[in-house]
């Protein structure tokens, strides 16, 4: 085991972290999954409230949604477009992935690429009918 | 003592919990889930979005949105917990902090799941676009 020729501990070899790595696009895509999922916990909380202060009444609609339309709740909002669209994305191509297809290197960097790409091309296009429907 | 089991008996007996098949089966089954509802949910929260209070109500009562609406809430919140549940048991190894963790994980998603659901139904199942009533 572990044991050295005097009896102490010997070091035992670690797998490479993080920052040994060279960034290619699948890490880039499994550590933005999992950060997304987190973002989109606070955002199923913001939702509830919003349903919170529906059944709660007018002032309380009213004070809700004035906190969403400040520049930082609109911040928060377009992140959280963003963070809905990529984990979609990505939860697609895990599915793939459950089935065992897509493994393949340059497979899975294209899919990667394309999950960010239509979480971003998507994020701007429903932003940008929420500013022609004059919901900004 | 001696020990009447097989080998092969003792080994399937080993490792595995028997049922973390059903959670893997549903994290897989509520993404499949939530797909279609998350994109009417897109959909209409660009429509709520320049919808006041009343508009906001009446929309509420109508069958659909607030079953859709609920889906959206009970297969989301479920999802969640099964997920974040995944990444404290992934990042936190200390006994005490991950079981925190977890109990936290489950009365957060708990305590907003039933607050949110309550909400929905109590707007869905009232009349007309304006209701006074404090929660």
């Amino acid at each position: 085991m572990s044991q050295g020729k005097s009896g102490a501990a010997k070091a035992r070899p670690l797998s490479p972290h993080l920052q040994v790595w060279r960034w290619h696009i699948t890490m880039w895509g499994s550590i933005l999954n999992r950060a997304t999922s987190v973002a989109l916990y606070v955002g199923a909380l913001i939702l509830a409230a919003w349903a919170i202060a529906l059944a709660s009444g007018q002032d309380a609609y009213i004070t809700f949604t004035g906190m969403l339309g400040t520049p930082l709740g609109l911040l928060v909002m377009f992140g959280l477009t963003f963070s809905l669209y990529f984990h979609l994305a990505a939860g697609v191509r895990h599915l793939f992935w459950d089935a065992g297809k897509g493994f393949d290197p340059k497979l899975a960097d294209l899919t990667g690429v394309a999950a960010l790409g239509f979480a971003i091309v998507a994020t701007l296009a429903t932003w940008a009918i929420a500013y022609m429907t004059g919901a900004l | 003592m001696s020990d009447f089991r097989t080998p092969l008996s003792r080994a399937r007996g080993l490792g595995s919990a028997k049922h973390g098949v059903s959670t893997w089966l549903f994290e897989r089954v509520s993404s499949i889930t939530l797909v279609p509802i998350v994109l009417w949910a897109v959909f209409s929260g660009l429509k709520l979005a320049s919808a006041d209070y009343q508009a906001a109500r009446v929309w509420m009562q109508s069958p659909v949105n607030a079953v859709l609406t609920l889906l959206l809430i009970i297969v989301g919140i479920w999802h969640m917990h099964v997920g974040l549940r995944v990444v404290i048991e992934d990042y936190i190894s200390k006994p005490l902090s991950r079981a925190a963790l977890l109990l936290l994980n489950m009365f957060v998603c708990g305590l907003g799941g039933a607050l949110a659901v309550f909400s929905i139904l109590k707007v869905a199942l009232s009349v007309g676009g304006l209701d006074g009533g404090a929660l």
